[in-house]
């Protein structure tokens, strides 16, 4: 029964996976690859960024930080180690 | 008020050309003065796709290279008044020319013209870099299939990159069965993922072969679809709000049946 349901469904153009929703999501993967290709520069900045607003929270060591895109056969992902030194008492007394 | 506009696209194959010489066309019927320049320094093909390729005697370097003046490499198609080509060298390579001859040569074409319509090369080599030189407006070109939409995404980012902001989108070759079946990335689809204005959809017509075989344009006619979807464009660039033509509405036997059982 379902796979003459399925069968009248290609026939009538309402199958849901039709080999477009491949292709997007290909695509989706494939610009996500190429999109991640930061450079440099804007890795720099965004540290500077990074460090600003963790240190509104807590001390970190500056020198120790690292950011970096990592990319794997599916997803990438942005990846920071970020050290910290010291736990202020304002970020202490909101958790 | 004239504007500079590069049609680009990355991939190959994908309509620059066509598209270039139709939506030329189609602003020189409604009385603009345009020039479409063939930027493609090497492979040029402007000039068979409009049929005036019996009709070259100077190109883009010989005006870049001072061999002659400007106004003697252009050539005035006499089918459609107001429309120009200069077209490209056949024999040199893309490095004959210089970002900095282009910016120098659409400048001057601008004072002469209302329309400089560039056509670029495949790629985002120098070629490419030429073509946007003397650019300010941008209109990518891709169909929808998974290789064309990357390099239109690819080229988008280095547009943007060379301050042409706001690239305008054509959707080029689409096939509504395909897209009705589920088997074509359809118009939202290539929007979703490229986030960028659409300026039109060409649907895949016969009719455009016919016309380039015989070197015309299919702007002007009448019975094509792509010919309204290049008018439509056109009217689109002189600022008129035109609506996307209704591609889904399938005719014949199966699309009324469909229509019939409530599946259409």
């Amino acid at each position: 029964m379902s796979t003459l349901l399925s069968f009248l469904a290609k026939l009538f153009g309402r199958e849901e996976a039709g080999s477009k929703h491949i292709a997007k999501e290909r695509l989706r993967l494939v610009l996500v690859h190429d999109r991640a290709n930061v450079s440099p520069q804007l890795l720099q900045v965004l540290k500077a960024d990074l460090l600003k607003v963790i240190s509104n929270y807590m001390e970190v060591d500056e020198k120790g930080l690292e950011v970096q895109i990592d990319r794997t056969e599916s997803s990438v992902a942005l990846v920071a180690s970020i050290p910290i030194k010291r736990l202020k008492r304002v970020a202490k007394s909101m958790a | 008020m004239s504007e500079v506009v590069v049609v680009t696209s990355g991939k190959g194959g994908v309509g620059k050309t066509t598209a270039t010489a139709n939506i030329g066309a189609g602003l020189a019927i409604l009385g603009h003065k345009v020039v479409l320049v063939d930027a493609d320094i090497g492979l040029r093909n402007l000039d068979v796709i409009l049929g005036l390729e019996n009709r070259i005697v100077y190109d883009l370097v010989d005006v870049a290279h001072g061999n002659c003046r400007l106004r003697q490499a252009l050539i005035r198609d006499k089918r459609f008044e107001g429309l120009h080509l200069l077209p490209a060298a056949q024999t040199k390579d893309k490095t004959a020319v210089s970002p900095e001859q282009m910016r120098e040569l659409c400048a001057e074409l601008k004072e002469m013209f209302e329309y400089v319509i560039i056509d670029s090369p495949a790629g985002i080599e120098q070629g490419f870099r030429n073509a946007v030189a003397g650019a300010e407006k941008a209109i990518v070109i891709t169909t929808p299939e998974v290789a064309a939409v990357r390099d239109a995404d690819r080229v988008i980012g280095l547009l943007e990159a060379a301050e042409l902001t706001d690239p305008k989108l054509v959707i080029n070759r689409l096939r509504p069965r395909m897209v009705q079946r589920g088997d074509m990335m359809n118009i939202e689809d290539i929007i979703d993922i490229l986030a960028i204005d659409l300026l039109g959809v060409i649907p895949e017509d016969d009719h455009i072969i016919v016309s380039t075989n015989r070197g015309e344009t299919v702007v002007q006619d009448q019975r094509s679809l792509a010919g309204q979807a290049f008018r439509n464009i056109v009217w689109r660039i002189l600022g008129e709000p035109v609506p996307l033509m209704n591609l889904d509405g399938e005719r014949g036997l199966i699309g009324r049946l469909r229509r019939l059982v409530g599946l259409g």
